[in-house]
């Protein structure tokens, strides 16, 4: 029996919740260490486990890997994930790239100061409404497909789902002028390991960060 | 701890800097502002040409972005294979996959991955400096120093000692070993002797510079781009701030 992949950061989404997403759609079970104090930290650093000194960190595959990036690339072309050869490869990597900043902007929000906070959601959810959601849409339009590229259910798709999701939380009517992200959104959800990691008890974060 | 860096080709409204495209057939077209590229890296070891459309207007960028030529409205952009790439990791990847320098396989990929994004975490603090507050800058060099010196260079010093390989990964040069040279270059012009505690990382930076493609993109008159000044970060202010 293989062992299951372990994830190491905070009880909270921050960067490591889109590795989460991804080993749900691929229909991995994982466990999870959360890192709740200084102690424990300083002990994952002295073990040697923190290449950088940072989280997230997940052990897999006799590997200990950090650097989000590095860890999702690895888990996309693992489960299949990453496109059928390099140019489709580029493309996934693109539109997860975009998914990935405006997420990062959504998670380093909660860091802000309460008086910036509420600007800083509005100029997310405008960033979202006319920088990316049109450009999803765009290619959901011109391709005609179920999916973002190559019509196979990609990591692109579970980026762009999940960030749709974020920016929901903030804006509930973000979607309005988006028909086929709209449909993509309940298309993807529907997904027999995204709708179970979708239900409550599953290992999805609902806090942005930790306390 | 946890890592706040902001991805590099993020939001070009808060004055990223460098932007690069490649074509063919005639060579590559690429686009940039007049400083130093990213998008050098990995033109280096392959030795492959490349041609540079320098953004140097606000009207250049709107004409580029109403023409859909951006996919995110942001730069760096490369035009490469029928394509016009965006997101620097991901021009990045797609040039290291195509001109093998990425491992032999998933393992060494993933370990070369892990290395570059922790470089080039370390290279955006050098790559952001130049906008900062006057007042701010001496100390960001500061903290520049200290988390090369206690967070990143003794892991490749390590992993070199240990190895005892010329290459940081599978004893072939990779993405992971130019961008690190890069670095290592870019920090050396503001701290001349941050290399001093790690021998093997000197070893390292004169022996990748002698690979004749990389020697050569280090000589005069090659594109490398020369640190940043004021006119450039004037250039960037003019075209990105509202």
């Amino acid at each position: 029996m293989t062992t299951k992949p372990k994830l190491c950061y905070f009880r909270g989404r921050g960067r490591m919740e889109s590795i989460r997403w991804l080993l749900a759609a691929a229909g991995v079970e994982f466990e999870e260490e959360f890192i709740e104090t200084r102690e424990q930290y300083e002990k994952l650093q002295k073990e040697g486990l923190l290449l950088f000194g940072q989280v997230p960190m997940v052990e897999i595959d006799g590997m200990v890997l950090t650097q989000t990036r590095a860890i999702l690339s690895y888990l996309a072309a693992k489960y299949d994930s990453y496109g059928k050869d390099l140019k489709e490869t580029v493309r996934i990597n693109m539109y997860a790239d975009g998914t990935l900043d405006l997420m990062m902007m959504i998670a380093l929000a909660a860091f802000k100061p309460p008086e910036e906070k509420e600007e800083n959601l509005t100029l997310i959810v405008k960033k979202a409404k006319t920088r990316y959601f049109p450009v999803f849409e765009k290619i959901l339009n011109d391709r005609g497909e179920d999916f973002l590229v190559g019509n196979k259910f990609s990591w692109a798709d579970i980026q762009l789902l999940e960030v749709i999701l974020m920016v929901e939380e903030l804006d509930a009517s973000v979607l309005a002028d988006f028909p086929l992200l709209k449909a993509f959104e309940a298309r993807i959800s529907n997904i027999p390991t995204i709708r179970k990691f979708l239900q409550p008890g599953s290992p999805r974060k609902l806090e942005a960060a930790p306390r | 701890m946890l890592n706040t860096a902001v991805s590099i080709g993020s939001d070009s409204s808060r004055s990223l800097p460098h932007y690069s495209s490649f074509s063919r057939p005639a060579g590559p077209v690429s686009l940039q502002t007049a400083g130093r590229a990213l998008c050098e890296a990995p033109g280096t070891p392959s030795g492959l040409q490349f041609d540079e459309e320098f953004l140097e207007t606000k009207e250049q960028l709107q004409k580029l972005q109403d023409g859909n030529h951006l996919l995110f409205q942001q730069v760096p952009m490369v035009e490469i294979d029928g394509m016009k790439l965006v997101q620097t990791r991901s021009i990045l990847h797609y040039i290291a996959e195509k001109h093998h320098l990425f491992g032999k396989d998933l393992k060494e990929r993933t370990l070369i991955d892990m290395y570059v994004e922790g470089t080039l975490d370390l290279l955006e603090l050098i790559i952001m400096h130049p906008f900062l507050k006057p007042d701010d800058q001496q100390k960001e060099v500061v903290n520049m120093a200290q988390k090369a010196i206690i967070r990143y260079f003794p892991v490749f010093e390590k992993v070199l000692r240990e190895h005892g390989q010329r290459f940081l990964v599978g004893n072939q040069l990779s993405l992971a070993d130019v961008i690190l040279l890069q670095t290592i270059l870019a920090l050396e012009e503001k701290i001349p002797n941050i290399l001093s505690a790690f021998p093997h990382l000197q070893e390292f930076t004169v022996k990748i510079s002698n690979i004749p493609t990389i020697k050569k993109f280090l000589e005069p008159g090659s594109k490398k781009k020369p640190p940043p000044d004021d006119i450039y970060v004037r250039t960037v202010y003019n075209i990105f701030m509202p």
